[in-house]
């Protein structure tokens, strides 16, 4: 096989990249792997679960989660609700936003790229602290509502779902006694709680800096040209954002939204932090689900078996974005 | 193959023996684990209430380390079910740390704690709370119960009188009705099965069944408890701490926004810090149809199964829980003994607390079943919506998510 003048080359290229795969290897698959074969299993948390009295499960966990009409089916599935409308909403606000601001630095420079930066680069468990503050009933959130004659609600125990508080307080009969993998329809169309909202807000200005970084960098790839031509042709701002500067951010926006994507499905800390899925488990999301399954309920092999179906989720998801978002030639 | 594809190979090979030396690293060697005899540097974890706890701990520790010899190290836990879960799965737990009795059914029913307790000299209710399947594991470190605390200045305010202190369903319904009168919300209860669990057992129901293997919610006794409080509730009598705009019941009390309240041992703490100004009494809480019940709160000295001194954390524990070590912890951070002999001391040094120690003969400890705390968190959450919700199909739902969990 040692052919030609590069035959060597093969051999050396592999052994360049062995620190690496051996790296990935050890802390990335292997621990993967593992997790993998305790969700298989009825693991306690007690000593090894590599060892023959480990009970099997096979797929239990899984069905559970899936099939099984019980708690934890309906715990996953409430999780699921949550993370979905999180994600519905965190997405499409964070990604404007970043654009946003991103334009506007783009212009000028100094000061507010720092301070547009600057939640990024701080802690989030520091940053959710502060905000439980400005959240409290009398906290500055509510002092500012209601000096604009607003009586606030009590964010971080209100239940309530937005679309709920819209529709109004009853569910019709129809919505109510139908459910779909242990939840009725008009639980599933709760939108987030007023809890969520808040933490929606959160994350939504911290990420915001760091997919702003990213659009200026493409911002200021961008050919000066193309616009000047717009220019000439009288196309008017808008025009010139809309057909020549957004249609060449395309490759941006796709790593923006996948990125958005994959970061608001695991969202753990700024739950952990504020709420631990409370109220009325309107905060709960699979990654603290499978946390609290794994850590308080010491059923390690749910816990892990969440987290699989999670990581199934996010590369369908990641794979269905893709597709919508592609190149389309007309 | 060219040698540098062979060293390739190698490198790959000895990544896999390196990662099968890690896997290795879990191994245990069955239930038996090494002893070692003398001199032990035991680890204590807690889960500490606060300054006066760490500092009590630490100093009595302390003192039992060095009058036997050993050290200990007490290590104050931030999250001691999450701490405790990692240690454990790791095979490396502290050899003597703190076990809530809510929590202590998953530690005995997966085999991480030694059975080492002979308790005979402890409240017999208490032991219950740490007994699985028959078998008693470790013992009580103290006991808080529930009882009523009433605002005497808001109860003359709406024209009652020592004579009036309710002690039945229907006088506290009666007294609740005349301080609504006067323009104060009589009571203040916590919105958790930790409270509302009270009028259970004065009702003569619970949530499982004695040997915690069945779910038993969905029964007249309970249902006519949760009616009973939903009553309370919907005429105003009673109302949750988030409606009076408080974190907790004692928080709405101390404020002053509620004449009555029903809470542990802890609120004299709360209080005496939080609001010294505020003048109360402790009463029994109100008898039920089916007699007197309160709720105790406990959690006990565990001694880890995979321990290298059990002897010497054996040692540790009954130092830690002599009659006067636990009147010594009473004085540090207001907590009952646990001792059945410590009674009468604690009774005469702190008369106020009658009520308490009167609930602790009767009192019925948390749900002792593993695998429950998601069931009990999911009850809790429905139980914040009591007020609009039906009672029985609160219970059918427990009930429901409860056998699945029990697997009976």
């Amino acid at each position: 096989m040692a052919g030609g003048i590069r035959g060597n080359e093969r051999s050396a290229g592999w052994l360049f990249v062995a620190p690496a795969l051996l790296l990935l290897g050890l802390f990335l698959v292997l621990p993967i792997l593992m997790a993998l074969w305790v969700s298989l299993t009825r693991w306690n948390g007690q000593g090894s679960p590599f060892t023959a009295g480990v009970p099997f499960a096979g797929l239990d966990n899984y069905t559970g989660l899936i099939a099984d009409d019980g708690l934890s089916r309906t715990n996953f599935m409430t999780s699921i609700r949550n993370n979905g409308y999180y994600v519905l909403f965190v997405v499409p606000l964070q990604t404007a936003l970043a654009l946003g601001l991103a334009l506007i630095v783009n212009k000028r420079r100094g000061f507010f790229r720092t301070a547009f930066y600057f939640p990024s680069v701080t802690s989030s468990v520091a940053i959710s602290v502060v905000f439980l503050f400005m959240f409290a009933n009398g906290g500055a959130i509510n002092a500012i509502l209601s000096a604009l004659g607003v009586h606030g609600p009590q964010w971080f125990s209100d239940p309530r779902g937005v679309f709920h508080l819209l529709l109004g307080d009853s569910a019709p009969a129809a919505l109510a006694d139908h459910s779909v993998l242990g939840l009725s329809w008009w639980d599933w169309i709760s939108g987030p709680s007023v809890a969520m909202c808040a933490i929606i807000a959160l994350v939504v200005w911290t990420t915001s800096g760091t997919f702003m970084l990213m659009f200026l960098a493409a911002l200021q790839n961008l050919p000066r040209q193309l616009d000047e031509a717009g220019m000439i042709d009288g196309a008017n701002r808008w025009q010139r954002f809309r057909r020549i500067t957004l249609p060449q951010l395309r490759p941006t926006m796709f790593l923006v939204v996948t990125l958005g994507l994959i970061g608001s499905w695991q969202v753990f800390d700024q739950i952990y932090v504020m709420s631990q899925g409370n109220p009325a488990k309107t905060t709960l999301t699979p990654a603290y689900l499978s946390y609290r399954t794994a850590f308080r309920d010491f059923d390690y092999g749910s816990g892990a078996a969440i987290s699989f179906v999670l990581f199934l989720i996010i590369v369908l998801l990641t794979l269905g974005q893709r597709w919508a978002t592609r190149e389309r030639n007309p | 193959m060219t040698p540098l594809r062979k060293a390739a190979l190698a490198a790959i090979a000895s990544a896999s023996l390196v990662a099968a030396g890690c896997g290795s690293g879990f191994d245990d060697n069955g239930s038996k684990t090494q002893q070692s005899s003398g001199p032990a540097s035991l680890q204590i974890m807690i889960a500490s209430s606060g300054d006066a706890e760490t500092k009590a701990a630490k100093d009595a520790a302390a003192g039992w380390a060095t009058s036997s010899g050993n050290t200990a190290t007490v290590t104050p836990a931030q999250d001691i079910v999450q701490q405790l879960g990692q240690a454990l799965a790791g095979s490396t737990p502290p050899d003597v740390f703190y076990v809530d009795a809510a929590r202590f059914a998953d530690y005995a029913s997966v085999g991480a704690l030694d059975a080492y307790a002979k308790g005979d000299a402890f409240l017999p209710r208490l032991n219950e709370s740490f007994t699985y399947q028959g078998k008693l594991y470790c013992v009580p470190k103290d006991a808080s119960t529930l009882a009523l605390e009433i605002n005497t200045d808001l109860w003359t305010k709406a024209g009652l009188t020592d004579a009036d202190y309710p002690t039945s369903w229907d006088q506290l319904t009666a007294v609740a009705r005349k301080l609504k009168a006067s323009g104060v919300t009589p009571l203040a209860i916590g919105d958790t099965r930790d409270r509302i669990g009270a009028f259970l057992v004065q009702a003569g129901g619970w949530w499982v069944s004695a040997d915690g293997k069945q779910a038993t919610a969905d029964t007249p006794p309970n249902e006519q408890a949760l009616t009973y409080l939903q009553s309370l509730l919907r005429d105003g009598l009673a109302k949750y701490p988030k409606a009076l705009d408080a974190g907790w019941a004692g928080e709405a009390f101390g404020k002053g926004k509620a004449a009555m309240t029903i809470e542990g041992n802890w609120i004299k703490g709360a209080l005496s810090s939080d609001f010294p100004t505020v003048k109360y009494v402790v009463k029994e809480l109100p008898a039920g149809p089916k007699g007197k019940g309160t709720l105790s709160f406990t959690q006990c000295w565990g001694i880890a199964a995979k321990s290298k001194f059990k002897e010497q954390a054996a040692a540790f524990v009954t130092a830690m829980t002599t009659a006067d070590q636990q009147m010594a912890f009473a004085k540090g951070f207001g907590v009952m003994p646990s001792r059945t002999d410590a009674q009468a001391t604690y009774q005469q040094q702190y008369p106020d607390d009658a009520a308490f120690i009167a609930g602790a003969q009767y009192a019925q400890g948390p749900v002792n079943a593993p695998k429950m705390d998601s069931v009990l968190a999911d009850l809790d959450a429905a139980l914040q919506g009591l007020a609009t919700g039906d009672p029985k199909a609160i219970l059918q739902r427990f009930d429901k998510n409860a056998k699945t969990a029990l697997g009976g």
